[in-house]
């Protein structure tokens, strides 16, 4: 496993690479980092791992459902029981 | 990315009925964001049982400060910063010192690219990348993150709320929101690019 050897340039990059990979980023940096990625293999990988985080994470996000009894717990405590209407029946 | 379940037309409707002290509208409102915020809790805290306790306190708070909700922010990001605020006092009581580490300081691009991996696990097939055993690496490693990185990356990147929401839902400022983002992601990143990087090795040894 290698480290990152870093040019002053690496480092200036390093700043704006969150809003790079989120498009974020105004037209003359990105076009400043994509120069600066030609010639430095080391920041690609950089950026495409650091893109994929965020990709890895966002697709194992679970779903937003509560669990039926943290729901009823949930509605009891707040006093809204009347409001929990029974699960709806499967078709 | 799922959006939030409240748009701005149901929201002012909504909001009237709340105002009025109506417990219907108070049961919708739970019923359309409580998924949302246990799942932020339970990322915050890592653990079923805090996550219930900030659910249940966030939703009675919630009731409780109704009357002077101004409809500033939306009703799910004013309802993301109680959740997160009772998720980071819990952090406070439970490690003192974590929340010391303040990440207000400015970004410094020496300390972050000290000893980066440098491993390229982009080109790993998916069906690796998520492994059940992975999946629980990489929420161990959201819980590695100081809490208020956690809070940031939680809100933007799993919750997706937009740069300008999280800045509301955590009271800072948008280029503070943008810091801590970036260094939270640096430091998932390095966590991910160690964890995927044995993995290559150990699959190139057998």
């Amino acid at each position: 496993m290698s480290e990152h050897v870093h040019s002053p340039q690496c480092k200036q990059m390093l700043g704006s690479l969150s809003e790079y990979i989120d498009g974020a980023l105004q037209a003359e940096l990105c076009a400043a980092i994509e120069e600066h990625l030609k010639d430095c293999p080391n920041c690609r990988v950089v950026i495409n791992t650091l893109r994929k985080t965020v990709e890895l994470y966002e697709k194992a996000v679970p779903p937003a459902e509560l669990p039926s009894g943290i729901r009823e717990r949930l509605f009891a405590r707040l006093e809204l029981d009347e409001f929990i209407t029974p699960p709806t029946q499967p078709s | 990315m799922e959006t939030l379940a409240i748009n701005n037309n149901t929201q002012t409707g909504l909001l009237v009925a709340l105002k009025t002290g109506s417990r219907e509208a108070f049961a919708r409102l739970v019923d359309e964001t409580s998924g949302q915020i246990y799942r932020t809790a339970l990322q915050m805290l890592g653990s079923e049982q805090d996550a219930e306790d900030v659910l249940q306190n966030t939703y009675i708070k919630a009731l409780r400060a109704l009357p002077g909700f101004e409809g500033r922010s939306s009703l799910t990001t004013w309802l993301y910063r109680i959740a997160v605020n009772e998720a980071l006092m819990l952090l406070r009581q439970r490690q003192p010192a974590a929340l010391s580490l303040d990440e207000t300081d400015p970004f410094d691009p020496e300390a972050e690219s000290a000893g980066m991996e440098l491993s390229d696990f982009c080109c790993l097939p998916e069906g690796e990348l998520l492994t059940s055993e992975s999946r629980r690496f990489m929420n161990q490693a959201i819980q590695s993150l100081p809490p208020t990185l956690r809070a940031v990356f939680v809100m933007r990147d799993l919750e997706g709320l937009s740069i300008q929401e999280t800045a509301e839902a955590l009271n800072i400022s948008e280029s503070n929101v943008k810091i801590r983002l970036l260094r939270a992601r640096l430091h998932l990143r390095q966590k991910l690019a160690g964890y995927f990087g044995e993995k290559t090795q150990e699959a190139r040894l057998r």
